[in-house]
């Protein structure tokens, strides 16, 4: 066979591979938008459900999960940020930084429902928490912290050693470059990274299951120690828990779930898109 | 503070980083006040090693070592009570590839005394203009110093970088081939500046060619392999070098 040919045949086969990859990804948008779409309405994002959930709203999961990924926000944030620039700017390359590592990469691959366990013995019952927001949303970010650790690592490293050497060179202090150069122009690249971390975090329902979620829950939490409804759970709880769901209410649960996450995604690529933009180097 | 007569003493300095690599073998050179000294010869010389010792850049290398005294003023740099900022805010650095802070203008020339701990915004932007005039760019972003330092030309930004290093008000500036990405009619703008900074300050340079060295320089030093082979002044180290070595590179037989 002619060499032309054997590059051609190649070319096809990496075009279906990757095309195979889009199918089931529109497929899943399609199914869930064409089933989904006719249960939207302003009472369905707006109300509490009624009679056994089989009518009514799914308000207070979307309220819950907003919750939810907005305090697992704040709780990991300090801590995965302030990791990364640690790993990043500050240690050396040794034993100690090997083994943290390995930590963040083993991290990434423990099972989330894992992490639900370890929340329930730790946050739930160990700290006393009980089944709340708060003791979710630290499973949560427990489970989001390899991601936020590692794109942020990714993104302070790749600002160019240059500037770090101009600014010392300046007589500016470690923590003043770090502070003043390194981070300003890392912060694109923490912000994708939280929002991916983030992404996962709303859409899990494993973590949270035995940490905050409530089955059913008419009334709004009002505290960090409440419990709440949460989207992936209440969508878990109608497709296999409760006899007689409509099927237009269990699509356009899982349309709402799907348009949130979505949109999140969609902002981080918004915000990565001007930030490169608006970069100069 | 100790009188000394040289501005800078390097006495028997010798320097390795990484993995055992060594850069710079038994260097001694001494820098009078308010001279254009030249360090010149071929690349991986150790030139630019050399440069970034005396502000202790040096620092940021893995596994650096160094043997041998560098001192300032009469004072040990390497001494354990060093404030290495202060230090780098005294002895200033330029870099080949012109590389503005991302930011503006402004920003740029107010970093070093912003980090300093400056508040005084007055002071700042006297300090700014000033630097800008030495460094001739002033009359060309005097109304754009909120733009994007990255909007200039090269020859613009090389100068912003000398001006940024002025506006700190060092004692000595080191000037690692500042003309090397220039077109002829920048490198004589930047060059005809140092003539006026010398007056001012004490400057070490990297040259981008012999040429270059012999028209600018008071006195020089020739480097090969980390080692000074011959030092001098301009009329006699161009003219009449006395080691072989240095005659064959200022002639041009090898470089």
């Amino acid at each position: 066979m002619k060499r032309q040919h054997v590059q051609k045949i190649g070319e096809i086969l990496s075009l279906v591979a990757a095309a195979i990859v889009i199918i089931p990804i529109f497929l899943v948008i399609i199914l869930i938008l064409v089933n989904g779409i006719q249960a939207l309405s302003w009472e369905f994002i707006s109300q509490p459900p009624r009679s056994g959930m089989t009518e009514g709203g799914i308000w207070p999961a979307i309220l819950g999960t907003i919750l939810l990924t907005i305090v697992t926000a704040i709780v990991v944030m300090p801590f995965g940020i302030g990791a990364a620039i640690y790993l990043a700017e500050y240690a050396g390359d040794n034993r100690f930084t090997r083994a943290i590592h390995l930590a963040i990469v083993n991290l990434a691959g423990v099972p989330s429902i894992v992490y639900g366990l370890f929340g329930l013995g730790a946050f739930v019952l160990f700290f006393n928490l009980g089944t709340s927001i708060i003791a979710g949303a630290l499973t949560l970010g427990l489970m989001t912290l390899p991601i936020i650790i590692s794109t942020s690592e990714e993104a302070i490293l790749s600002v160019p050693q240059e500037f770090r050497i101009v600014s010392r060179s300046l007589g500016a202090t470690h923590w003043q470059t770090v502070r003043h150069v390194v981070l300003p122009n890392a912060t694109p690249g923490i912000i994708t990274g939280v929002i991916l971390g983030l992404v996962r975090a709303a859409g899990e329902t494993a973590p949270i299951l035995f940490t905050v979620a409530a089955f059913y829950l008419p009334e709004l939490p009002r505290s960090l120690l409440d419990q709440t409804m949460a989207l992936p759970y209440h969508l878990y709880v109608i497709s296999t828990q409760v006899p007689g769901m409509p099927l237009q209410i269990q699509y356009g649960t899982a349309l709402v779930l799907l348009l949130m996450v979505l949109s999140f995604t969609v902002v981080a690529a918004i915000i990565r898109a001007i930030m490169r933009r608006r970069r100069e180097w | 503070m100790p009188m000394a007569d040289k501005k800078l003493s390097i006495q028997d300095v010798s320097f390795s980083y990484g993995d055992d690599k060594q850069a710079l073998r038994n260097v001694s050179l001494e820098i009078n006040p308010n001279e254009l000294f030249v360090i010149f010869g071929p690349s991986h010389s150790g030139k630019t090693t050399l440069l970034r010792l005396l502000n202790r850049l040096s620092d940021l290398l893995q596994q650096a070592q160094i043997q041998g005294n560098i001192l300032f003023n009469g004072m040990d740099i390497f001494a354990p009570n060093t404030d290495v900022t202060e230090l780098r805010r005294q002895i200033c650095m330029v870099f080949a590839t012109p590389t503005p802070l991302p930011g503006t203008i402004y920003d740029n020339m107010s970093y070093g005394l912003r980090m300093a701990g400056i508040r005084d915004w007055g002071l700042i932007d006297g300090r700014i203009e000033t630097a800008l005039r030495q460094a001739a760019l002033w009359d060309e972003v005097k109304d754009r110093l909120e733009t994007s330092a990255f909007a200039l030309s090269g020859g613009q930004k090389q100068r912003l970088c000398i001006a940024r290093s002025l506006a700190l008000e060092p004692e000595v500036i080191l000037l690692d081939n500042p003309t090397s990405g220039l077109d002829p009619i920048s490198t004589s703008t930047v060059e005809l500046s140092l003539f006026e900074l010398k007056q001012k300050y004490t400057i070490i340079m990297v040259p981008h060619s012999v040429q270059q060295a012999a028209r600018i320089a008071d006195n020089a030093a020739f480097m090969l392999n980390g080692e000074v082979i011959e030092v001098g002044e301009n009329a006699d180290l161009f003219v009449n070098p006395t080691d072989k070595r240095t005659e064959d590179y200022v002639t041009g037989r090898f470089g």
